[in-house]
């Protein structure tokens, strides 16, 4: 669900970038509109997403974003009042309600229209229409709020003919200003092997889990080191629960949480040989894959298990989170994925998506598209809007063992040593599979992906360390301050704590359309209605039966009576049946019509039947 | 006696006016007061006189006074006759006054009066009044309406009411009625407004934006003398046509339109040389005009000017020849244009002698243009032809669109070269067609490939084997047969060829199959008969075979074919050239690990849907009614009669997609959070559902749009008292006598009532 732009939540912009389009405010005395040159002074936290051009290597970043919005022009004029004389001769130069761009508004409208509504009654009506007005009103405001979302997100575009995929990170990073550069990094940590990491939701923090039992937690922006620890016990994971205070590793025995000085804060003995671990922040749950074969929900509100499911597909090893809906991703050896939930004791979703054993899943942040890859060297991407068909694919030489999405869709795959990573062409449709937009070498084997937040950052964790690389365009430009504000204080933090725990959605609210809350229960609503009219042994809502009116003359005999009757219900009957009639050529119609459904070129013109 | 009588009469009459308030001047009096003998008699007389007025006794008084005076022996006097006294007699020498009136109307009322009625019982009174006080309130009360109606309706109300709310209007409009007062004002003002310097903000004067806008003397000075030009030559242009509009010579407008036809040919073939393009363009506004006029009837004589022309016509040779000229003009309209010159005309003349039929050229012609109607049916034609004709029959068409779009002028050679081209293009298009799934290259591909030929053969095999589990006998060999018919038959359907390669490698992997599942292949030969009718109509059988598997096979497959379609590796990656391959045979070996996954998932799937299935229900008892035991079944009527089949359920969501299993179950602890009753005005649970899709929440709504979502329906001032409602509170006159109190205090009003009452009940 789109969320509406919070203008003005405590913070100050963030990160804006140094060709920000500021323009110089029109004056209304002024006749001509000529934008002024942009004079806002250079950003200190310029991100490393408009890399200037390096002269040999011909990255070009554009001055404006593709996706810049055009400067909104009233869209109406003639319907504008035309300004009132005042006393001084000046004039409301901006008569009327402020414009909002209607593609923008749309975007924020959630009623769905496509359903047809019985017929109401003008009660009913008017509520309709309430409600209806009130979403436009609220949409209308919603796209007018965006216009403080100053951030654009900056990209990457070769020169013509250029390929995007063959520029290094050290040209990106002798492109962009230094502290973007810095947030470009190598730690070298061959000791103690593979590395997991994990980014806190505000993309400030950074905790990593080495293989053999090396746990660090840092700022990594200013690269200030929080705890390092070694546990003495294999890690197989680690992820930050809802705030950066606390740390969930899965160590080899059982599940270990640890606060950001690195104490030992609880030792979960139910869960138990974990391999994958996700957590779920607005219910405050842990989900854990454990080798046994069980998916256990954690509520780390409350200390208590939710439940565990038993996934009946051996080891679990691949987990992934959709976003959208909560519903957890597994991954299984058999080439099928299932999507679960803690209220179901089976999977709402099993899709046969490889032929040989998944080895990655991930899901878009917008829950459209999931990545998958597998043992037979394919990574595909799926539609997850009810089909869970595939909508792109493609073979990968080594077959990717890492996946990760974006927050702005990017899809960065892990094959061996190798980072692939591929962009589509908007925000909301899923990445091409054809050209990478960007590749990288690492020093050792990937065991760990993740874009970080809010930053145009890929971190990924390997055999030889971790590396932060910088990926242009790759995480949303503005944040929401009262959600994840990267820069909050210790007590805006607790503040943020405190509504979330208020906000906190019940487990059980998980299922694979969260919009389905929103609607009647029909099935009870149903049963109810049946029982009532069981109980009552008639039905209050129906239609009353016809009664004739009583004529005079002799005319309301009790035959002509039956006769009327009788003639109201043929005709009632009649009805109907024509109805049904009509309904089924309808449908066949349609039938027909998608049959024979096929492209035609440009509109025809009425003329062209008297073509001869 | 008869005085008395008559006295006795007015008393009555008296009496009875006393109901009907008589005034207080009744002239009575007056006639009594005369003393003398004539006087008397005449008293007599004016009470006879009234006394007859009563009806009954005015016969009667007249025989009486006939009697003893007026019959005499010689004559019969008329004298009682004559002084006959006339109420007018008696009422004229006074004069006419309202009083009188009043008494003679009062007098006519009363003799039209009959007996009183009786009064209506008390209840029923009671209920009239009910009645007629329910209408008048409610009519009082109905005005109220609105107001209710409207408050319900409201988006909020705060009370206590406020009558206006005060709109904040900008600073300069409220000052807009402010007057200088004082003569230092009107100083002020006076100096303000003869500079018309702005008040406010540092505006720039009227003057200073002229002269800001001005321009230059010498721009000014062209600019007028352009203007001058242009106001000079429309006038004369105007002039013109106005003169030549007047001009009413026939002859004169006839030359003046040849002139114009003539002119447009020109033009036109000039712009043929020049710019054939815009030669087509313009064709096709011809085309355009004779397709207007096809549609019209402008020139078919049915105007209403034909009309009388063509009752002229029998005698006047001139109207015989407008009638003429104007059908000349249609068919000149209406006429196809020949100008589409060689290219197109050998295009006919090979038409006929290639004997292609007709739809198809339409077709191509179609193409420029799409024409659905006429689309639709070429398509058909197509398609047979195609199934039917070779493909040397084919190109010509294409190749006719193509000079078309060329451009009309093509010389004959390069028109044989385009053919050949399109020619070698088809012929190569349909190659392409036939091994298009060998067509990507690589070595990847080809095994890609083969492992989708592999999971088509097992979905086959798998659905096969479903439906033999229903029909063990016919179904295997008729299933191979098929496959078997497949082979020939591509090479006249097209659209079957796609998948030719796959088809061969089910079949044998089918017989393989056959072989595993312990088929008895005696039955093969016996159904073999059967498949060699089966033959004979291959192509329905096919087509229908087709249907059966399309939903859940094709759709398997168009999973997998995106595989085929995706481009070479990454460039980056240089390890895969040495892997080659080893790529290969790994892709090998993991297809037949493979195999597995396919058919279990299936399996999987098939187990599902039986178990969420809705049980029939069996109540059948053996033995009962028929003979019981050990071997014994009962017989398929009673288990026919006996199974209660339960409702199918609600198509499956996941019934087209095969690789997919979606659960059916319902989250009854989601359920538990949703709605389960509808609200009153609703009546379907969708109208309801609309009004709650969107959220209020600030989660997702701007600051003000969440606080005018979340706004309280009633706002009450604290400290304040809450006054029942007036009507000037909202607009109405309110006077107390439109009170209910005040109809009910005023008797005089409510005996008027009754007595219309009563009288609309009589």
């Amino acid at each position: 669900m789109e969320t509406a732009p919070k203008p003005g939540k405590g913070v100050p912009p963030k990160k804006d970038s140094p060709q920000a389009k500021r323009k110089k405010p029109w004056r209304y005395w002024e006749e001509d509109v000529t934008p002024a040159a942009p004079a806002g002074p250079p950003r200190k936290k310029a991100r490393a997403r408009e890399p200037r051009p390096p002269r040999s290597k011909g990255v070009r970043g554009a001055p404006k974003s593709h996706f810049g919005r055009k400067p909104q022009a009233p869209k109406n004029v003639s319907d504008r009042k035309k300004p009132r004389r005042t006393l001084s001769g000046a004039q409301d130069p901006f008569p009327g309600p402020a414009p909002a761009p209607a593609e923008v508004a749309r975007k924020f409208c959630r009623i769905d229209k496509s359903k047809k509504l019985p017929h109401s009654k003008p009660k009913t009506r008017t509520k309709l229409e309430t409600a209806e007005a009130q979403e436009e009103e609220a949409s209308v405001r919603a796209a007018r709020a965006e216009l403080l979302l100053a951030e654009e997100p900056g990209f990457l575009e070769g020169e013509d003919g250029e390929d995007t995929a063959k520029i290094l990170q050290t040209d990106i990073v002798e492109a962009v200003d230094i502290a973007s550069a810095a947030k470009h990094f190598d730690l070298n940590l061959r000791q103690f092997g593979p590395y997991r990491l994990n980014y806190s939701r505000t993309g400030r923090h950074l905790a990593l889990g080495g293989r053999r039992g090396h746990v660090a937690a840092l700022d990594w922006v200013t690269k200030k080191l929080m705890c390092e620890i070694n546990v003495m016990e294999a890690v197989q994971d680690i992820h930050f629960l809802h705030s950066e205070t606390l740390l969930a590793v899965a160590q080899n025995r059982w599940l270990y949480i640890y606060d950001n000085q690195g104490i030992e804060l609880h030792c979960i003995r139910r869960c138990d040989r974990v391999t994958r671990l996700e957590f779920l922040p607005f219910h405050f749950l842990l989900a854990t894959a454990s080798e046994t074969g069980f998916l256990t929900y954690l509520d780390v509100s409350v200390g208590k298990i939710v439940t565990a499911l038993n996934a009946r597909a051996g080891r679990l090893s691949v987990m992934a989170q959709n976003p959208y809906n909560a519903v957890i991703h597994l991954g299984h050896s058999n080439g099928t994925v299932s999507l679960w939930s803690p209220a179901v004791k089976e999977p709402l979703v099993k899709t046969l998506c490889h032929r040989g054993a998944v080895r990655a899943v991930a899901v878009d942040p917008t829950g459209t598209y999931m990545a998958t890859s597998g043992l037979d060297h394919q990574l595909k991407i799926f539609d997850l809007r009810g089909t869970f068909q595939p909508l792109s694919a493609r073979t990968l030489p080594q077959g990717a063992g890492h996946l990760a999405f974006s927050q702005r869709g990017l899809l960065v795959a892990g094959m061996g040593d190798v980072v692939n990573i591929w962009a589509g062409p908007g925000k909301a449709s899923p990445p091409t599979l054809e050209q990478p937009y960007l590749t990288h070498r690492l020093s050792g084997h990937v065991h760990g992906l993740q874009f970080c937040p809010f930053e145009d950052v890929l971190g990924v964790g390997h055999s030889g360390g971790m590396t932060s690389m910088l990926v242009p365009g790759s995480a949303e430009p503005n944040f929401d301050g009262l959600e994840n504000n990267p820069y909050r204080s210790r007590k805006q933090r607790q503040e943020w704590e405190v509504k979330a725990l208020l906000e906190k959605v019940p487990a059980e609210l998980i299922c694979l359309d969260p919009r389905a809350l929103a609607e009647v229960d029909v099935v009870t609503l149903e049963q109810q209605k049946k029982e009532r009219i069981e109980r009552l042994g008639y039905d209050p809502d129906a239609k009353a039966a016809f009664q004739p009116k009583a004529k005079q003359k002799g005319r309301s005999s009790t035959a002509s009576l039956v006769k009327r009757k009788k003639k109201v219900m043929e005709q009632e009957h009649r009805d109907k049946v024509r109805q049904s009639l009509k309904e089924e050529q309808q449908q066949q119609q349609q039938r027909q019509k998608q049959k024979t459904a096929k492209p035609t070129g440009t509109r025809p013109s009425a003329l062209d039947r008297f073509v001869r | 006696m008869h005085a008395t009588k008559a006295a006795k009469g007015l008393l009555a009459l008296s009496q009875q006016e006393e109901l009907v308030d008589l005034p207080t001047n009744y002239p009575l009096s007056a006639s009594e007061d005369e003393g003398d003998g004539d006087g008397e008699r005449k008293h007599q007389k004016l009470l006879e006189a009234i006394g007859s007025l009563s009806g009954k006794n005015r016969w009667k008084s007249a025989e009486r006074s006939e009697a003893s005076l007026k019959v005499s022996e010689f004559n019969v006097s008329s004298e009682g006759s004559g002084e006959k006294l006339a109420l007018s007699d008696l009422l004229e020498p006074v004069k006419p006054s309202s009083s009188l009136t009043a008494v003679k109307k009062q007098l006519s009322r009363v003799k039209s009066k009959k007996t009183l009625d009786l009064p209506l019982n008390k209840g029923e009174v009671e209920r009239i009044h009910r009645e007629v006080a329910f209408s008048k309130t409610s009519q009082i009360l109905s005005k109220w309406d609105s107001v209710v109606q409207k408050n319900r309706e409201a988006e909020q109300l705060v009370f206590p009411l406020e009558k206006e709310p005060a709109s904040f209007a900008p600073i300069e409009q409220v000052f807009l009625d402010w007057k200088a007062r004082t003569p230092l004002e009107q100083e002020v003002f006076n100096l303000l407004h003869k500079n018309k310097q702005p008040v406010t903000d540092p505006l720039l004067t009227p003057v200073e934006k002229a002269s800001l806008r001005a321009m230059s003397l010498e721009e000014a000075k062209i600019r007028r003398a352009e203007l001058q030009r242009a106001r000079a030559l429309q006038s004369y242009y105007e002039a013109r046509a106005r003169r030549m509009k007047k001009i009413k010579s026939k002859k004169y407008h006839k030359i003046v339109k040849k002139g114009k036809a003539k002119k447009a040919i020109k033009d036109f073939e000039q712009l043929r040389k020049v710019d054939p393009n815009a030669a087509l363009e313009e064709l096709e506004k011809i085309e355009k005009a004779r397709m207007m006029e096809r549609m019209s009837l402008k020139h078919q004589n049915s105007g209403k000017w034909a009309k009388s022309k063509a009752i002229m016509a029998k005698y006047d040779l001139e109207a015989r020849q407008a009638m003429q000229e104007q059908l000349a003009k249609n068919k000149e309209l209406t006429q196809k244009l020949q100008v589409v010159s060689e290219s197109e005309e050998e295009g006919g003349a090979e038409e006929e002698e290639t004997l292609v039929p007709d739809a198809v050229n339409e077709a191509q012609m179609n193409a420029d243009g799409p024409n659905p109607w006429m689309l639709r049916t070429c398509n058909r034609d197509a398609q047979e032809d195609e199934v039917q004709a070779d493909s040397n029959e084919l190109p010509e068409p294409v190749a006719h669109e193509f000079s078309e779009n060329e451009g009309n002028e093509k010389p004959e050679a390069e028109e044989d070269v385009l053919l050949k081209e399109f020619e070698e293009r088809r012929s190569l298009r349909k190659r392409s067609k036939l091994n298009q799934d060998a067509k990507p290259a690589g070595g990847q591909d080809s095994a890609t490939k083969e492992v989708l030929s592999e999971l088509k053969a097992l979905s086959q095999k798998l659905s096969k084997d479903n439906r033999l589990s229903k029909k063990p006998k016919e179904s295997p060999a008729k299933t191979v047969l098929l496959v078997q018919d497949e082979e020939p038959a591509p090479e006249e359907e097209e659209p079957l060829l796609l998948q030719r390669p796959e088809r061969v490698q089910t079949l044998e992997e089918l017989e393989e199959l056959g072989k595993h599942d312990c088929l008895p292949n005696k039955e093969l030969p016996g159904a073999a008969v059967e498949g060699e009718q089966v033959r004979r109509n291959p192509q329905e059988k096919l087509k229908g075979k087709k249907k059966e598997q399309m939903i859940s096979l094709q759709k398997l497959l168009t999973t997998r074919t995106p595989s085929v379609t995706s481009v070479a590796v990454p460039t980056t990656v240089e390890e895969q050239e040495d892997e080659g391959e080893r790529d290969q045979k790994q892709m090998i070996k993991e297809a037949f690990a493979g195999d597995d996954v396919i058919k279990e998932f299936l399996k999987e799937k098939r187990e599902t849907i039986q178990a969420n299935k809705p049980k029939d229900l069996d109540l059948t008892l053996p033995g009962w009614g028929e003979w019981g035991g050990m071997d014994l079944k009962p017989s398929a009527k009673k288990r026919r009669r006996f199974l209660i089949k339960a409702p199918e359920g609600p198509p499956r969501k996941d019934r087209n997609l095969p690789n997919v299993i979606i659960n059916e179950k319902r989250n009854i602890y989601a359920a538990a959070h949703q709605v389960r009753v509808l609200p009153y005005p609703f009546t379907h649970h969708q109208q309801f559902e609309r009004t709650i899709q969107n959220p209020i929440g600030s989660t997702w709504n701007t600051q003000r749009a969440f606080q005018k979502l979340t706004a309280p329906k009633v706002v009450t001032k604290a400290g304040h008292i809450i006054k029942p409602i007036k009507a000037e509170d909202v607009g109405y006159q309110s006077s107390p006598k439109s009170d209910l109190s005040v109809m009910q205090s005023n008797p005089k009003r409510r005996s008027k009532h009754q007595k219309q009452l009563k009288s609309s009940i009589d």
